[in-house]
């Protein structure tokens, strides 16, 4: 059995492997294989998955490629996640990919699907549209419109249909990758020197990168070696991160923070993984209806999905509390459209539950760090002393 | 031409200045004669459909423009920034909700009314739906009735995305406006107030097409903003539209039949030295200095896009009296933001083309990814497409710290140079080939 250490490296490696040498490795086994790239936030992968795809997640550069070409192409007011993935569209970072596609969560990835379809990157360009209607009837349908798109899509590459039996197999194997995900988050939770918030990133985000069944062997792994007590214990203080859901913060973000004295027990950064909250119905004749109505009443609270009742600072709050959190950092990439307009409301809702909160701005190349340690460290001393 | 001071004014302009600002009255009056107000965006909205209802919409977009415009938004967007929004965002939604924290006094000096229906038909920009959800906040208790419109994902509407938005209407904003209004729904009234739309849109047309002639009658960004007003807010569908744009649309004929330019705010364009399509939204904050920019150098704007977000009438859609809820569907989803990228480099390269331009500019807007992200690459496509020079300047909608007066009219002068010099250049080769 590899020590927790060696799995960490394999997936630090893997979350940053920038040429997606694993799937393009896996995808040159079988010529019916196909790759299809997907943008934050969330996109049910069970569907590539079953059409003997694999869904690759494509959470921008961070700060592991120089961006020469993607600056051309946007003014300097737009958030980074896209000018990085334009450049990796430019340069041969994609060329395995089949198709890509893009989720509703605000004009810049919406945008981004057009310059795909412009630059024609790919046999298809798939803007996925959330519904924002949660009425089964109404928006589930539509979300099961929108799934049949990207089955069509598939089918028009590898001539593979969509079976209901392998698709209730995939659906199976994803919702054992969400249990094994919220099984890591509990144990962190408990005992959150066992594993970094760093660490912990790196092994949910590998699993963007690989098929769905070596991740979940990599996270059992994990799940077993988190039974025995690792690292020491600190008087760290702790916090929940909220708003870095797309455009993620560069590791050495999350380091400066966690080194600054605050535990991170719960985060958005990879939330498309932990997206649906319960289990998919994994017996269904319709699998696509599953998919839907696990969308439509089982997704998460998020800033790119639209909230009747506004409840997504009485959410935070709740959050809180379940990870018995003393703090919340608001830290969202700058011109976060959706992260940002939701700050004020979530803000005001902590505040009127007595949980203290500051607040930054990254980019995804973000390299300088002491200011953000030094406002970290603060906040947790201030808690530590005063709360 | 006039003193820069007074700016000239056609009759159309006076004849709207008067509609808006009765309707404003209206809206302030509401608490007597207790007719219910719906806030709703300006793309997709549902104008007709809350008439029907004998509800008054407001448009909280309209109101932060109008701000912009009098010099308000500045003060609003500070009173927004100090509860927490970013620098970074849409400053609609600041300017919006600073002047509703400041008691939410309207461009005639009067109160608005809080919302009785808060609708929420976002159409080509996910910021609405943020704003929204702010506005909820704002207004604790108020209904809300969500229509969400698909993007035009594949280039063109499917009639699975046009039964998806009959099916909201009638489950959803319909009920809700009921329920609101207290009044049951009539699709013949809204069908006879379609009649009216089409009228009033075959108009609008037929006044932006005028931009073809050279010289061109109008300037369809700057004076079009003007024209568009009554058909994308509170009058499509009313008698008081129709004559409206009857009006313009005889005030632009004339213009046309004696081969005159069109009106700055400082009298008649006398030469007609450029002609540009322009992609994005303008500055309110500085709307005239920025206009003045171009009208002093003789550039007239024959197409914009802007003019479009409201309903791209031009491409051939009109409100259809026979299929009432499937034609306001349809409509929601044809407005200028809600298409693809490749269609918007289609229609703005058809404009270059068919409109005989000079040019094509991009005003790339700080705070609107819904326009401006992606904007760099469509104006590679044009001038590929084209073969025309392609210009860029940026500013904001309406925030004044991001209007820099010197940098743009130092980069514009730079592209009416350029233009010049190629204008130069093709009559030389044109008198060579001969």
């Amino acid at each position: 059995m590899r020590s927790l250490e060696q799995i960490i490296q394999q997936c630090s490696e893997l979350a940053f492997d920038l040429h997606f040498k694993h799937a393009v490795n896996w995808k040159n086994h079988d010529a019916s294989r196909i790759l299809v790239g997907y943008l934050p936030i969330y996109f049910p992968r069970e569907i590539v998955h079953a059409m003997n795809g694999l869904a690759v997640g494509i959470m921008g550069t961070g700060d592991r490629k120089q961006i020469i070409k993607g600056d051309a192409y946007y003014q300097s007011y737009i958030c980074h996640l896209p000018r990085g993935i334009i450049e990796m569209a430019l340069d041969t970072n994609f060329e395995n990919f089949d198709g890509f596609i893009f989720p509703a969560i605000c004009d810049c990835v919406r945008n981004l699907s057009g310059m795909f379809k412009l630059a024609k990157k790919g046999k298809f360009q798939r803007y996925f549209d959330y519904p924002q209607n949660f009425n089964p009837s109404i928006g589930g349908q539509f979300y099961i419109q929108e799934l049949q798109k990207i089955v069509d899509d598939i089918y028009k590459i590898n001539k593979v249909t969509l079976d209901t039996e392998k698709a209730n197999s995939s659906i199976s194997l994803f919702n054992y990758n969400r249990q094994l995900i919220e099984e890591i988050y509990s144990i962190r939770q408990k005992y959150p020197w066992r594993l970094s918030a760093v660490e912990s990133y790196y092994m949910i985000r590998s699993g963007l990168a690989i098929p769905v069944e070596e991740h979940n062997l990599i996270l059992e792994e994990v799940v077993e070696a988190l039974q025995k007590d690792r690292g020491e214990q600190m008087d760290n203080i702790r916090v929940i991160i909220s708003g870095s859901f797309c455009e993620q913060p560069p590791i050495g973000l999350i380091k400066s923070i966690e080194m600054a004295g605050c535990y991170i027990v719960d985060d958005d950064f990879m939330l498309g993984s932990r997206w649906l909250c319960k289990p998919v119905d994994d017996t269904s004749a319709d699998p696509l209806n599953a998919l839907a109505n696990s969308f439509i009443t089982s997704s998460t609270f998020s800033s790119a999905i639209y909230d009747e009742n506004n409840s997504k600072g009485k959410k935070l709050v709740q959050l809180v509390k379940d990870r018995n959190a003393e703090g919340v950092i608001f830290s969202a990439a700058s011109f976060c459209d959706p992260a940002l307009l939701d700050r004020p409301n979530l803000q005001k809702a902590c505040d009127e539950s007595g949980i203290p909160h500051i607040n930054f701005q990254y980019h995804e190349n973000t390299g300088q760090f002491k200011v953000i340690k030094e406002q970290a460290g603060t906040f947790s001393d201030s808690i530590k002393l005063w709360a | 031409m006039a003193s820069p001071h007074e700016a000239i004014k056609e009759n159309s302009m006076i004849l709207q200045k008067e509609m808006l600002g009765n309707l404003f009255k209206e809206l302030a009056n509401t608490k007597f004669s207790e007719k219910k107000v719906v806030y709703t965006f300006v793309p997709g909205n549902l104008t007709e459909l809350i008439l029907s209802f004998d509800m008054l919409p407001v448009y909280p977009e309209i109101n932060a423009l109008q701000s912009g415009m009098r010099k308000k938004s500045v003060e609003y967007i500070r009173e927004a920034e100090k509860i927490g929004f970013s620098e970074d965002v849409c400053t609609y939604v600041k300017c919006d909700i600073g002047m509703m924290l400041k008691g939410n006094i309207g461009p005639t000096g009067e109160s608005i009314p809080p919302p009785d229906l808060l609708l929420l038909s976002y159409t080509g920009c996910f910021t609405f739906m943020k704003w929204f959800e702010n506005l909820e906040q704002l207004y604790p208790g108020v209904p809300i009735a969500m229509l969400h419109t698909p993007y035009q994902e594949d280039g063109f509407i499917s009639q699975e995305q046009v039964n998806y938005m009959k099916k909201q209407l009638i489950e959803d904003v319909i009920p809700k406006m009921e329920m609101v209004s207290g009044k049951k729904f009539d699709i013949n009234r809204l069908a006879e107030m379609m009649h009216k739309s089409a009228i009033a849109e075959d108009l609008l047309v037929n006044i932006l097409e005028t931009a073809k002639h050279k010289p061109s009658p109008i300037d369809a960004y700057f004076a079009g903003v003007y024209y568009i007003g009554p058909i994308f807010t509170a009058f499509r569908g009313t008698q008081e539209a129709v004559d409206y744009y009857k009006t313009l649309y005889e005030e632009v004929n004339e213009r046309l039949r004696l081969g005159l330019g069109p009106i700055t705010p400082e009298g008649e364009l006398k030469k007609e030295k450029f002609r540009l399509v322009v992609e994005g939204p303008p500055n309110w904050t500085n709307f005239r200095e920025f206009w003045k920019i171009f009208y002093d150098m003789g550039a007239v704007i024959v197409a914009s896009s802007y003019t479009k977000v409201g309903g791209v009438y031009d491409l051939g859609f009109r409100h259809d009296p026979s299929q009432p809820l499937e034609s306001l569907g349809k409509y929601c989803m044809g407005c200028y933001t809600n298409m693809n990228l490749p269609q918007r480099v289609d229609l703005l390269s058809k404009y270059v083309k068919e409109y005989s331009a000079d040019g094509f500019l991009i005003n790339s807007i700080k705070s609107c990814n819904s326009f401006s992200a992606g904007q760099l690459m469509i104006m590679r496509e044009i001038e590929q497409k084209c073969g025309v020079p392609v210009g860029f300047i940026e500013s904001d909608l309406v925030d004044p710290r991001y209007f820099s007066y010197a940098n743009i009219k130092n980069r514009l002068e730079s592209y009416f140079q350029m233009l010049d010099q190629r204008k130069m250049i093709i009559e030389q080769e044109l008198v060579n080939h001969v």
